[in-house]
């Protein structure tokens, strides 16, 4: 039988799988039936009760799960705490893919577990088929100008997987949990988390958003964002924002999307009062929808939006949250 | 203090495509990639506030100079070119055991390195280099102090609700995004001044690495088809005034059961 095909679950701040861990989950397991192989999903985390919990929850899509408890995970940066015990799981039962989840978390565990394990890796993963006994990783690159299938030349690859890859999707019957210790030979320098600090209102994430409202130069200054949110919020969506207006202190810059900010894929893109330069555009252009609402018929994102309006966001985007709210009503 | 700032120069946004061995073609003009720039000005201040000196290390084809000679105008004091051909086509795995090398053959407190770069999107090379290097790893810095007793560096990571303080002995490797603040523009001066200042060029053989180890020809995974985007139609523009605007919006939006 071919080698496994490996989940890392992330766990979100209530110690449970994230989206992003049950999309990874359901990907390992098609992979490892198109392989012949092995579906397994690792939860790595503080205490022996939080990960079990998870991997509980983690075994609905996954026929095996591994669960490993990493004291001082709480109290510490991920990657060096987590990365020494999932290096030596992996170097004792030599899974032929590894699957982590291109978040901030999962690409320092990635890249540390790949300097411990000296094994290669692909990055930046939009969807993942097993082609010709191997995996095919699809990526969007030049800011989704292009669009490129790679494949590994060794046997034994970890894969970044970005958010929204597949939709995950529980297993016929839950799978089994078990606990395991591995041995760890490598020792990482461990960074101590002082204080974690929470913002005052944090605003939904735009990751793994379905929908985005985003807003730019247009909405003239940080009050401006007040329609931007209404309208979010009356679509169930997240607020986005480009440079100009994070730099400008209008908008906190977790929420910025873009060429030094993140890269996103909702179904719905609404960009308010966005110009749409190269440097924004690369981070949004691959959403499934295009919707602009501009002054400016010439603007760069009239070339590639689906829709545009031309107007006065003032004037539009209001009218637009009331009609929402009229028709859910 | 001293910093070792890592910058790699990168196709100029907009303009990257891949060459005929279906590589990044790095001959079409480089730039320092975005969060990289931002590091350096978060390096050239704290060694302005506690003394010191800024060292940039890039690896790339010969290009990449401009990207140092822009820093060392910026105010860095020294930069280290690693070139060599057979690092053409170098995957993460080698341009992290590379790095490594260079900079295991200088002094420092501190290196920084810039959130995911532009043209890669990877963002493993930094924590597989502090792996390498075994230093302490903080990530996705929007703050960064020397810590009470000057032995140690504080760095505050961005979280999705807020940021944790992290904090660890130095030497130590930081990763660092634009919430850092905004990079300096040269000065004339600076400008003038950075033609005088050393680009030290370092081969493979410099960094005592064979070079059937690195390279396309043992990157740990290769493209095997490239394809353009499904196109968009192109955008119904919509001029009306609001109320019928909006109408239209929302149909448009039921049409594809977005709403």
């Amino acid at each position: 039988m071919p080698g496994a095909i490996w989940a890392i679950a992330e766990l979100d701040e209530e110690g449970q799988p994230t989206r992003l861990a049950q999309e990874l989950a359901t990907l390992a397991r098609g992979l490892a039936a198109d392989a012949g192989a092995d579906a397994v999903g690792v939860v790595l985390g503080a205490g022996a009760s939080t990960v079990q919990a998870a991997g509980t929850a983690l075994a609905a899509y996954l026929p095996v799960v591994l669960t490993v408890d990493i004291p001082g995970a709480a109290e510490h940066a991920v990657a060096a705490a987590a990365a020494p015990a999932l290096a030596a799981l992996v170097r004792e039962r030599r899974p032929a893919v590894v699957l982590v989840g291109s978040s901030p978390d999962g690409k320092d565990l990635a890249g540390a577990l790949a300097g411990l394990l000296d094994r290669a890796v692909l990055v930046n993963g939009a969807a993942v088929r097993w082609t010709d006994g191997a995996p095919s990783v699809e990526m969007s690159t030049f800011g989704g100008r292009l669009v490129t299938q790679s494949m590994p030349t060794v046997d034994e690859i970890l894969i970044l997987v970005r958010p929204g890859s597949i939709t995950a999707e529980a297993a016929a019957k839950p799978g089994t949990v078990t606990a395991v210790m591995p041995a760890a030979t490598d020792t990482l320098p461990l960074v101590r988390v002082v204080e974690r600090v929470q913002a005052e209102a944090a605003a939904a994430s735009i990751d793994d958003a379905r929908i985005i409202v985003a807003g730019g130069r247009g909405v003239g200054g940080p009050d401006g964002f007040g329609v931007i949110r209404d309208l979010a919020d009356a679509l169930g969506g997240a607020v986005g924002a480009t440079r100009a207006v994070v730099d400008a202190g209008w908008i906190a810059y977790s929420q910025q999307i873009g060429q030094t900010g993140k890269i996103v894929k909702p179904a719905l893109y609404m960009a308010v009062g966005i110009s749409g330069a190269i440097q924004h555009k690369v981070g949004m252009q691959t959403s499934g929808t295009i919707v602009a609402i501009n002054r400016d018929p010439d603007a760069p994102i009239v070339e590639f939006a689906d829709l545009v309006v031309i107007g006065d966001l003032f004037e539009i985007v209001p009218r637009l949250t009331a009609a929402l709210r009229a028709r859910q009503a | 203090m001293r910093i070792v700032v890592l910058v790699k120069a990168v196709p100029i946004v907009g303009n990257e495509r891949l060459g005929d061995d279906r590589r990044v073609d790095r001959a079409n003009g480089l730039e320092a990639n975005g969060n990289d720039e931002y590091t350096l000005e978060a390096a050239l201040k704290l060694t302005e506030a506690h003394g010191g000196e800024v060292t940039l290390v890039t690896m790339g084809p010969a290009p990449a100079a401009e990207a140092l000679r822009k820093g060392l105008a910026m105010g860095a004091a020294r930069a280290v070119h690693v070139s060599d051909p057979a690092l053409a086509g170098s995957d993460a795995r080698t341009t992290a055991t590379v790095l490594a090398a260079a900079i295991r053959r200088l002094e420092y407190d501190l290196v920084f390195a810039g959130a995911d770069t532009s043209d890669g999107l990877g963002g493993v090379v930094a924590p597989w280099l502090a792996a390498l290097l075994g230093l302490p790893y903080l990530s996705y810095g929007s703050r960064i102090e020397p810590g009470p007793d000057g032995t140690t560096i504080q760095v505050r990571r961005l979280g999705a609700r807020g940021y944790d303080l992290l904090e660890a002995p130095m030497p130590a490797l930081v990763m660092g995004t634009q919430v850092l603040g905004e990079p300096r523009y040269p000065s004339l001066r600076g400008i003038m001044q950075a033609r005088t200042k050393e680009i030290a060029t370092w081969s493979l053989a410099d960094l005592g690495i064979a070079p059937d180890t690195v390279g396309a020809g043992v990157a740990g995974s290769r493209v095997t088809s490239t394809a353009l985007p499904p196109p968009r139609a192109g955008a119904t523009v919509v001029r009306e005034a609001p109320d019928a605007a909006v109408a239209q919006l929302v149909d448009f939006l039921a049409a594809r059961r977005l709403i």
